[in-house]
């Protein structure tokens, strides 16, 4: 047993307190979005946008109005637009409560790999760098392990950084660590999973 | 001075020289400057370096440019949507520099503002910190990156007056206002040229000082990624 996608994104919701404004990712922590609640939570576009809106309705669609994934969007009654200057002024500024991202490989001294493989194709780091290098805190949504099996938070990274010494808190299929003095602790197990199962499918160091 | 210009062609001649440095508005498709970009295809002018933060694709926007092999080198956050880029850059015919989003803006943002250079936090430790001033302010790390002056700034906007005031319209505003500021020459394409006075002072987001010639004309605005949401039923 562990958690599933929709599972981790519910998991993730509850990192955000009330009157944040979060900067959430493509992928699981898109999913973030269904489980606030009452939460007064605004969703910030880093393409220039704060309180960015449900999917339009079929027919609804407006090409002036996407996010960061280029999906056609909707705003709400207290959307504002800005430029990418200023978008990323707010984020590199630190007004940007929380960012919630994927990533490849976290290390135990919250090093973040995210945006190239080496040998493969190269698209490019998007706003992911200045994220992690001025939001708030820094929450990662990702699988415990790769399809090989093998542990993705590391001892150190092997794959190009994202950012160095960026991670708070990374919450995997297996169950929620922080990134603390010396290596990860444990703050939580997903339903059905032991601390020593999740031992076992770690390599960075484990402290308490 | 006369800024309306009839169209793409008359707005750029006499500006375009092959080498030269253009800032481009635009995020993915939203908010390009495609009326520009056809003209620029037009002109055959060559050797270009470009900072935009995406290049296109296949056969719009920038890709269009790439295509015709005008463009040397990209300035770019995130490029993963075309796949000529993709061939060109692999096989080393198109040079690229890989700026992290934000700093592409403040780099247009500051050049603009008549800054050289500016340092950040973003990308310390990182492959975009190889090779650049590394400076600690209050015993934390940061990188010198450098303002962008551009040759020349093609941007679109929603609507502009005769003076160059423009205003946007949404999310599509993105890179334009940097983009604008950075040019020595900033032509702009609009949807709509209005009267003289029609525009609230105060709700406009771009001042004409930052713009030079305008023209105005039909976009196809073409979405890239279109998502929709079922409707509850009654």
């Amino acid at each position: 047993m562990a958690w599933d996608r929709n599972q981790m994104a519910e998991r993730a919701a509850q990192e955000l307190e009330d009157g944040m404004y979060v900067n959430l990712g493509i992928g699981i922590p898109t999913l973030v979005a269904n489980y606030v609640g009452d939460k007064d939570i605004t969703l910030q576009s880093e393409n220039g946008m704060l309180g960015m809106g449900p999917f339009p309705y079929e027919g609804e669609e407006d090409p002036d109005l996407i996010n960061a994934g280029k999906q056609t969007i909707t705003e709400l009654a207290r959307t504002s637009y800005f430029d990418s200057a200023m978008s990323f002024g707010m984020i590199r500024g630190g007004k940007i409560a929380a960012a919630i991202l994927g990533a490849m490989e976290v290390a135990e001294n919250g090093d973040l790999a995210n945006w190239m493989i080496p040998g493969k194709l190269v698209k490019g780091m998007g706003g992911a760098m200045d994220l992690v290098a001025g939001v708030g805190r820094v929450i990662v949504v990702m699988d415990h392990t790769n399809k090989a099996g093998e542990s993705k938070l590391l001892k150190q990274c092997t794959l190009p950084l994202t950012g160095k010494g960026v991670v708070n808190r990374i919450i995997t299929n297996l169950g929620v660590l922080d990134v603390v003095e010396g290596g990860l602790k444990i703050v939580e197990t997903a339903d059905g999973v032991t601390e020593d199962d999740l031992r076992a499918a770690t390599e960075a160091t484990i402290v308490g | 001075m006369k800024k309306v210009y009839s169209n793409a062609d008359e707005a750029l001649d006499g500006l375009l020289k092959d080498g030269m440095l253009i800032a481009a508005g635009g995020f993915g498709l939203c908010g390009i400057p495609e009326l520009l970009i056809d003209a620029i295809v037009k002109s055959g002018v060559k050797d270009l370096t470009v900072a935009s933060n995406n290049a296109g694709v296949d056969g719009f926007g920038l890709g269009k440019l790439l295509d015709t092999k005008q463009i040397r080198k990209m300035m770019s956050s995130y490029v993963g949507e075309n796949a000529e880029f993709m061939r060109q850059y692999l096989s080393g015919e198109l040079e690229l520099e890989f700026n992290p989003q934000g700093t592409l803006a403040e780099r247009m943002r500051a050049g603009g503002a008549g800054i050289p250079g500016f340092y950040t936090k973003t990308g310390v430790g990182t492959q975009i910190a190889e090779g650049k001033e590394v400076k600690s302010f209050d015993g934390e790390e940061y990188i010198l990156e450098r303002g962008i002056f551009a040759d020349l700034s093609i941007v679109k906007a929603w609507k502009a007056d005769d003076t160059g005031n423009l205003v946007f319209r949404k999310t599509a505003r993105n890179f334009n206002p940097p983009a604008a500021m950075c040019g020595r020459v900033c032509v702009a394409e609009v949807e709509e040229i209005v009267p003289r006075g029609s525009l609230d002072p105060d709700h406009i987001h771009l001042p004409g000082i930052y713009v030079h010639r305008i023209i105005q004309g039909e976009h196809e605005k073409r979405i890239e990624q279109r998502t929709t949401r079922k409707r509850e039923e009654a």
